[in-house]
């Protein structure tokens, strides 16, 4: 059973403490059916996104991070970790999920109702 | 003020881009208001490159020529991913699909043109499943970069491939699809290849040069329909003979994209009809690239387009109101890796008064023919040597009077030089056709204060297509800047997120005592951390700092992060290390019962004479590794990898060293050396080399007299390269502690990537000699210390399976927590979210 709250269409899920995911690194979440990549760059903040690269599958969570992009495990595709952009490809945009740390250091996403 | 004058553009390909960049470059910003309408859904790129992207040799990301910043930061208006429907002439207005109306005081077509698909039998989709496209599964033109990536992930799942058309698309389409790995055939209906550039002679040795690249030619062949109910599975042709494929590329042609400007009533012969001022048959309304015809003529190059957007630039900019285009000379390469041809002109004398010039060699595939008319050239084939084409080029293009001797246009020797120099060519003769950059463009570049040959290249662009004329370029950069000409510090920085060139950055990381990657951007670039550059300086850092290195595994690329080759579907491949190729039963036992233990998917045996276990999920490997209880085999990173042996004095009747314990103790002594690329190594008992150690990193070879020959900078991968003959040595202590000496230099001085290939020959191979062999830089017994340091400092990677670096190192998937979000204090929840920065998708 996955914690979700909110009845509405958007809903925030908690992922469990930042120290899941090493610093500097992205790490896949799996919640239902929906697996999203959350990334820790060193900056000090949190971003989300779709986890699966658009051009063919990569796993963005394993990806290199840092200036706020992603870069793909697989072909070096680079994209935008805030707005989801493509740098440098023509592929879709990827979706992005507003994120954030609770006090008590609590990753939350935020999911649907966009 | 007056208001602007508005220029809207249908079609941002490479006319309609090029015809805005065009007037933007000749009139001042605000005197037009420019709006394009584009079917793509991003900026402009390099149709031409296609090819390109096709055969591997570019990626997507380079052929981009504008990214969408570049729009807005000109004010150009630019509705991406909308194209234009309608065109209400009465008004003046441009609607789009999505109903915008756009009015223009100037329009400009620039549509371009669809492909030609006859219409064959069984083409359309059937069900079931087909995806997007109005042809069956399968089917693809080759026009745009969808089309392209759309090939691409079909290619990557079958095994052969059909082309129908060979001509220039269709053959560059072919050597794409056969360069990754597909059996293709081409069909063609007429009776040589090429036939509108080529005559009958070079068509069929070009057809002999597509056949020794493995590509099946196909002549005087109909096709009349497809096979296959849900993919295409096949072809049947008129004669009655079929042919199987999975894939199928139609690229039988192209057709004027006219539609639109049909239905706006424009007049219309084969494309939209304009004047010597590119005026369509509305005065308010021009068109560019290869939806116009222009005297009677469709051009289908991007050459005769530079031209046109230039003369119309001319025209609406006011520079030159009166600009006319009077036609161009057409002239063509043929991008096939393997295949070099080049074409101008005329392919056929017209009449016995035209002087046919040829040379045909064919056991090499050479044909050379020149076509001259009235002391001119004409027309040129150049066929499987185009080294004569620039030179050809410019006689060609300026109708230049030849020289006497029309062997020395094909053979440049002392006499009669029929080469220009650079300093010699004029200003407009075109040096780079790709992006349509002229000699004078080159030189404004320098005189507007490029100051290095890659300034002047991202300035102008030329030399970023296919790269073909990059030597012409840079002779002219260095014939115009002399002396003042300065080398491109970027091109020699280590990694492009730090301003430094390897030396230096040592340098500043020594003197700053740096010890990781994140201080590395830190102290050294502002704190900007690029995260292309992060895995150079981890290894950079590792190599410097052995284990005082203060590991961040983010710099690592993932491989590193978990010690095993991540592959296609997220799993991870497995190769422990099977010293000098050498193993025994009792390994093989407990390899075989992993295999089992843990449903290994594939258990293959690796080029590099050991064992791979693949498909095994990222949760199973620490128990894996724990299970064989074998060291690793770094053959997931940058590093020593094998050192392959044959049985040598051991066993064989040949052999005269022992080439096995010699590779076994190599392999010991050095696993897991990091270094800025690969390293294999080989050695051999005899010159017969039955372990190809003189195509390796390192190698070597045992001779007559207990010697051993060492060979260094070989490859047999994607370079093929016989290594160089470093030295020979007596002994086999000689070879580990020369074979040391050398990778502690190369770990030293190569670039990140460099592999051993292109090391040795940037270095020079006198000069390695000069330092390995005779110690003439005095370093050598430095090098074998710090050798030994990093050797003794050496760490199984795979220990981690008892102590993993972080909880989640090897966890594929987290699951998210089991409590609510902040359930304590839900009541106001705005305050329990203390958002530690930036909200991912504002
Ligand atoms: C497993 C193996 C193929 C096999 O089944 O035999 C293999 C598999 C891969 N090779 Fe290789 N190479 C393997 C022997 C070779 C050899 C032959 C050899 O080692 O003697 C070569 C030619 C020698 C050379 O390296 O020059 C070779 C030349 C390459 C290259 C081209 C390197 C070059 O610069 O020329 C690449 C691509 C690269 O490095 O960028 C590559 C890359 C790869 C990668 C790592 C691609 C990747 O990044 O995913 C493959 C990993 C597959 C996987 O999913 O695990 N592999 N590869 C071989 C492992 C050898 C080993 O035991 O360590
Ligand atoms: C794979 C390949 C390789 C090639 N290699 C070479 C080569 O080596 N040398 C060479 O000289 N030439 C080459 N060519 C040909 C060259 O690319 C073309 O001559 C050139 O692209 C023509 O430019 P254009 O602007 O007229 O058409 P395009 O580049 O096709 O541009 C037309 C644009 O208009 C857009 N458009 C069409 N209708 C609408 C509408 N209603 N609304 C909005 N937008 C619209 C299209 O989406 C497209 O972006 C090659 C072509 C291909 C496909
Ligand atoms: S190189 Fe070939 S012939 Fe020589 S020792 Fe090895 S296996 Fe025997
Ligand atoms: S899968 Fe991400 S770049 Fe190819």
């Amino acid at each position: 059973m996955s914690a979700v709250v909110g009845t509405h269409a958007a809903h925030q899920v908690n992922l469990g403490s930042l120290d899941r995911i090493p610093v500097g690194e992205g790490r896949t979440f799996a919640i239902d059916d929906l697996e999203i990549a959350v990334f820790r760059p060193r900056s000090g903040e949190v971003f989300a996104t779709q986890a699966s690269c658009p051009h063919a599958n990569g796993p963005l969570a394993d990806g290199f991070v840092g200036n706020g992009k992603v870069v793909c495990p697989f072909h070096a595709y680079r994209f935008d970790l805030a707005t989801g952009c493509p740098e440098g490809n023509s592929c879709a945009p990827l979706t992005t999920y507003p994120a954030g740390v609770t006090s008590a250091g609590d990753v939350v996403v935020t999911l649907g109702g966009r | 003020m007056t208001s602007p004058h508005r220029l809207v553009v249908i079609g941002n390909g490479m006319a309609g881009a090029r015809l805005v960049e065009d007037v933007l470059a000749r009139a001042n910003g605000d005197r037009f208001q420019v709006t394009m309408f584009g079917d793509e859904p991003y900026g402009n790129y390099n149709r031409i490159l296609l090819s390109g992207v096709l055969a591997g040799t570019q990626q997507p990301d380079d052929i981009f020529i504008n990214p969408l910043d570049w729009y807005t930061d000109n004010n150009v208006t630019l509705h991406a991913g909308i194209g234009a429907a309608r065109i209400d002439r009465e008004a003046k207005v441009v609607y789009g699909s999505d109903g915008r109306a756009e009015p223009y005081d100037t329009l400009v077509i620039a549509t371009g043109s669809v492909p030609f698909v006859p219409p064959f039998e069984n083409l359309a989709p059937t069900e079931p499943a087909h995806g997007p496209g109005p042809y069956k599964d399968g089917v693809y033109v080759f026009r745009t970069l969808e089309d392209c990536e759309r090939m691409l992930a079909r290619a990557a799942d079958v095994k052969s491939a059909a082309v129908i058309g060979g001509g220039l698309l269709g053959l560059e389409a072919a050597r794409g699809l056969s360069g990754r790995g597909l059996e293709v055939n081409v069909v063609h209906l007429m009776e040589h290849l090429m036939e509108m550039q080529l005559d009958r002679d070079a068509g069929l040795m070009l057809q002999k040069s597509m056949e020794s690249l493995g590509v099946k030619v196909h002549l005087g062949k109909a096709t009349t329909g497809l096979l296959g109910n849900g993919s295409v599975t096949g072809l049947q042709f008129k004669d009655g003979s079929t042919l199987d494929c999975d894939l199928l590329v139609v690229a039988a042609g192209i057709r004027p994209n006219v539609a639109l400007a049909r239905s706006a009533g424009l007049e219309i012969k084969r494309g939209i009809v304009v004047s010597d001022g590119m005026a369509t048959s509305d005065p308010s309304i021009c068109a560019v690239g290869e939806c116009a015809e222009h005297r009677g003529l469709v051009y289908g190059l991007v050459a005769p387009l530079w031209e046109q957007t230039a003369v119309l630039a001319d025209r609406i900019s006011g520079r030159v109101e009166d600009k006319v285009y009077e036609g161009s000379r057409t002239s063509t390469k043929l991008k096939v890796m393997g295949v070099d041809l080049a074409v101008m002109g005329e392919k056929q004398s017209r009449d016995a008064d035209d002087e046919v010039v040829t040379y045909a060699e064919p056991g090499r595939g050479v044909y050379h023919k020149l076509i001259v008319r009235d002391g001119k050239l004409v027309g040129a084939i150049l066929l499987g040597d185009t080294s004569a084409a620039p030179a050809l080029q410019q006689l060609f293009d300026r109708s230049t009077s030849l020289p006497e001797s029309r062997a020395s246009l094909l053979f440049p020797m002392g006499d009669a030089p029929a080469q220009l120099s650079a300093a010699d060519m004029p200003d407009d003769a075109q040096i780079c056709n790709c992006n349509g950059v002229s000699k004078g463009a080159i030189v404004g570049a320098l005189r507007n204060g490029c100051k290095t040959f890659k300034a002047v290249c991202d300035a102008t662009r030329a030399g970023t297509g296919c790269g073909s004329c990059k030597v012409q370029v840079k002779a002219i950069v260095e014939a115009v800047a002399g002396d003042n000409l300065q080398d491109d510090p970027a091109a020699h920085y280590y990694v492009p997120g730090v301003a430094m060139a390897k030396r230096e950055l040592i340098g500043a990381i020594k003197d700053m005592n740096l010890r990781s990657v994140s201080q590395v951007f830190d102290v050294l670039a502002a704190g900007r951390e690029d995260p292309g550059s992060k895995a150079g300086l981890a290894s950079l850092l590792k190599t410097m700092w052995g284990n005082d290195v203060v590991e961040e595994r983010d710099a690592r690329f993932i491989n590193d992060r978990v010690h095993a080759n991540i592959q296609k579907d997220r799993t991870y491949s497995v190769v422990p290390r099977i010293f000098g190729g050498v193993t025994s039963a009792a390994d093989l036992r407990k390899i075989a019962d992993v295999a089992d233990k843990y449903n290994v998917r594939m258990v293959k045996i690796t080029g590099g004479q050991r064992i791979d276990l693949l498909g095994l999920t990222r949760e199973q490997l620490p128990e894996v590794w724990k299970d064989l209880g074998m060291p690793s085999g770094h053959a997931y990173t940058k590093a020593f990898r094998t050192c392959k042996t044959c049985v040598g004095t051991e066993f064989c009747r040949f052999g005269v060293g022992d080439s096995t314990a010699l590779g076994i103790a190599i392999e010991k002594r050095f696993q897991g050396l990091e270094s800025p690329a690969k390293m294999k190594l080989a050695t051999a008992g005899c010159p017969r080399n039955c372990s190809e150690a003189t195509v390796k990193d390192i190698g070597a070879v045992a001779i007559e007299g207990g010697r051993w020959e060492i060979y260094i900078g070989g490859a047999a991968g994607a370079h093929v390269r016989k290594g160089d003959l470093l030295t020979t040595v007596d002994s086999q202590d000689e070879v580990i502690t020369l074979t040391g000496r050398f990778m502690q230099w190369y770990r030293e001085e190569a670039k990140y990537l460099e592999r051993t290939y292109d090391f040795v020959p940037r270095m020079g191979l006198e000069r390695v000699r000069a330092v390995i062999v005779d110690d003439a830089e005095g370093i050598a017994a430095r090098l074998d210390a710090d050798m030994q340091t990093t050797v003794d400092s050496f760490v199984d990677p795979w220990l981690e399976a008892h102590a993993p670096v972080h909880p989640s190192q090897f966890s594929q998937v987290l699951e998210p927590a089991a409590v609510p979000v902040a359930v304590e204090v839900r009541a106001s929840r705005a305050e329990a979210l203390a958002f530690r920065g930036a909200e991912a998708g504002r």
